[in-house]
């Protein structure tokens, strides 16, 4: 975990000379791209700017009484027969549901898609504890047999081919070869089935958590998670703290925005609100239910006021689909699994800006992934302040400090910036007729400002610098 | 362990935000649910149906609960049934039909048995949803929440009365769901997954054919 991580250049190199996997992300994220255009159009919702804005107001409601919606939410849990339980961090976690396992004699666990149980790595920890824990949204499923992490928030398995997915199923499942999505769903479909019928613990995450309601809100296509919490004797629900809102009606504003900004749904197939257990007379349900409250690094967000905002995400990943970086990198070269805009402000936040200090500068601040935030969280401005701290830290930005002191330097001394730009200009490569510099001169490509011109072009020098037009003009020539 | 985590975690979150214990919270922002679209009649149920098809699922339109048991027998076609002890599930006659039809379970777990193996599930409905096109399942003593969810097929009896305008009138008129159900489900559409090239699939875990007949 510790030690400072660089840009991860061989990965960046390889994901940026797959065509494949170049084209893959490119379609996906230009698919959820346009579904959400639709989803958020005049037409479509014409108050989703009124929405977002609430969005954003109720978020930083809950998040600055964080505390008093906590003990709300642990008073109506028990009230509704279930259990809060508070963990530190993934270890805690991972204790939790195995001694709870063990105290029932439980061997089997289902889990839905949760970006928190990601974080905390709950598999491999269950699995050392002899307690087999398997996923069920079908490409976090495929990532399971394949060992790999989530490529995207939404779109897990987004970098698979229906022929990767052919050699996962054959290699670890020995089905006969199918590569068909169709028949590929029918398999994973048959297997997990069998273990939803099986397992005594169902492990969700939460979407949301409604402190008035003492309920969880889990939001899906497939209806895994639906059967996560609803087969199982237990229903355990793994949250991070911040995922708190005040109360059901806030739901109207927060499904409607959620479902639009992932995958452009006007709702997604499935949003179970989820009070508790079984209750008397109700004729299935599980018998136990319990809310895991994480932390995890979280509360450590909470004292700036600017940077809190990074714990409103409500993870649609509509940041990650429209951020130039995440289109020609991908997901697997940030350094967490979060990754994207919202990844590039909340891993520096958890880990230390020390531990992966060029990340908050892999961004072209272009401000793409605060216009679609669904709850405005201002993440260019998150990126400003990081890039600050990591620069304060002295673990990036020397050379940077430098060339700007000397910038500065020459900016407050005209003679010298009229002869410095002169000397700029005689040295510049003067293409024949007037096009593009696009070649470099081979004592100038190199160092930064090589890196730098190495992908970009740039117009040839005037003939003339506008200071010396300007004093021409001045003169009456 | 754990114990202590609760006070750490609490008392780093009122540092950081300089609060006192047992502190207060103001107001949370007031803002109105806005019911919008049709009242009540046929238009909403021209929306509702218009919707509930444009994902996919089967709109069907009857005058009485009699027409409605007949129509479900039609899409059943003979296949193995689960019925939920509904009165409007009963009023269609579903529970009288002969062949493979199975209700009022002595145990969870026959239950269980029954829609992990019934081709279809036949239920009604708490409430819908015009603008989306959504059932609302409340899991009740007539209601399990397995049955809409197990088979591959899924049927809903939809009286007229429960269509709503869109989620702002259900909470509204529901402000809090907790204190009635343990489970309340949002269905929209048949189960799907796009996990594979974001080619679409239907009846990944849930029922990929869903029915609403609607009761006019």
């Amino acid at each position: 975990m510790k030690g400072q991580s660089s840009v991860p250049q061989a990965g960046i190199e390889s994901t940026l000379g797959d065509a494949r996997l170049q084209l893959a992300i490119y379609t996906a994220t230009g698919r959820l791209i346009d579904h959400r255009k639709k989803a958020v159009s005049e037409e479509a919702l014409p108050d989703y700017q009124e929405l977002r804005r609430i969005a954003h107001e109720l978020k930083r409601h809950t998040i600055e009484n964080l505390d008093y919606y906590l003990a709300q939410v642990e008073r109506k849990v028990a009230e509704r027969g279930g259990k809060v339980v508070y963990c530190e961090d993934g270890a805690e976690v991972s204790r939790f549901v195995l001694e709870l396992a063990r105290a029932r004699g439980e061997r089997l666990v289902v889990k839905s898609k949760s970006m928190t149980t990601e974080e905390i790595h709950l598999n491999e920890a269950l699995e050392s504890g002899q307690v087999e824990a398997v996923e069920t949204d079908l490409g976090e499923y495929l990532l399971q047999l394949a060992h790999e992490r989530p490529y995207h928030i939404v779109a897990p398995a987004l970098h698979k081919t229906r022929y990767d997915v052919a050699d996962i199923l054959t290699g670890s499942l020995g089905v006969e070869r199918e590569t068909e999505p169709e028949k590929q769903t029918k398999i994973a479909r048959g297997v997990l089935r069998e273990k939803f019928l099986e397992a005594g613990i169902g492990i969700t995450g939460a979407n949301f958590v409604v402190a008035g309601s003492g309920a969880v809100v889990v939001v899906e296509n497939e209806g895994n998670a639906r059967l996560s919490s609803s087969a199982p004797r237990i229903h355990i629900a793994v949250a991070g703290i911040e995922k708190l809102i005040p109360r059901a009606r806030d739901l109207a504003v927060f499904l409607k925005l959620l479902g639009r900004s992932a995958t452009g749904q006007a709702l997604s197939v499935y949003t179970s609100f989820l009070a508790g257990a079984r209750r008397e007379g109700e004729a299935d349900g599980p018998e136990e239910f319990y809310l895991v409250l994480l932390d995890n690094g979280r509360s450590k967000l909470l004292a700036d006021r600017d940077k809190r905002e990074s714990l409103y995400c409500i993870r649609c990943g509509a940041c990650l689909n429209h951020c130039p970086v995440y289109r020609k990198i991908g997901g697997h070269n940030y350094p967490w699994i979060y990754s994207g805009p919202i990844g590039a402000i909340i891993t520096p936040q958890f880990h230390g800006v020390e531990q992966d200090p060029w990340l908050p500068f892999a961004s072209s601040l272009c401000g793409a992934c605060a216009e679609v935030c669904p709850v405005k969280i201002d993440i260019p401005k998150v990126l400003l302040k990081l890039r600050a701290e990591v620069t304060a830290s002295g673990a990036r930005g020397g050379t940077e400090r430098r060339v700007f002191r000397v910038w500065a330097w020459v900016m407050a001394h005209p003679w010298w910036y009229g002869v410095l730009g002169k000397m700029a200009a005689a040295l510049s490569p003067r293409p024949a007729g007037g096009g593009w510099v696009n070649k470099l001169p081979g004592w100038m490509a190199v160092g930064p400002l090589g890196s730098w011109l190495k992908e970009r072009d740039l117009p040839p020098p005037a003939e003339q610098s506008f200071r010396s037009q300007w004093e021409r003009r001045r003169r009456g020539a | 362990m754990r114990e202590g985590a609760r006070e750490r975690i609490l008392g780093r979150v009122r540092t950081a935000l300089g609060r006192m214990p047992g502190e207060g919270a103001p107001e949370p922002p007031a803002y109105e649910l806005v019911v919008r679209g049709p009242g009540p009649g046929p238009e909403r149920v021209r929306l509702f149906v218009e919707r509930f098809e444009a994902l996919a699922g089967k709109a069907h339109m009857v005058g009485s609960a009699a027409e409605a048991g007949a129509k479900a027998r039609e899409i059943v076609a003979g296949r193995s049934v689960v019925a939920v002890e509904h009165e409007v599930v009963r009023a269609a006659g579903v529970m009288e039909w002969d062949g493979d039809v199975r209700h009022g379970f002595a145990t969870g777990e026959e239950l269980r048995r029954a829609c992990a193996e019934c081709a279809v599930g036949i239920t009604s409905t708490s409430y819908a949803l015009a603008d989306t096109g959504t059932l609302v399942a409340m899991a009740g003593p007539g209601e399990p929440r397995l049955a809409s969810l197990l088979p591959p097929v899924h049927i809903a009896l939809v009286p007229e009365a429960v269509i709503l305008a869109g989620i702002e009138e259900l909470l509204l008129r529901v402000p809090e769901p907790d204190e009635g159900t343990s489970s309340m489900v949002f269905i929209t559409g048949p189960s799907r997954t796009a996990d594979i090239e974001q080619i679409l699939v239907r009846g990944v875990h849930g029922p990929g054919e869903i029915h609403a007949i609607v009761i006019v």
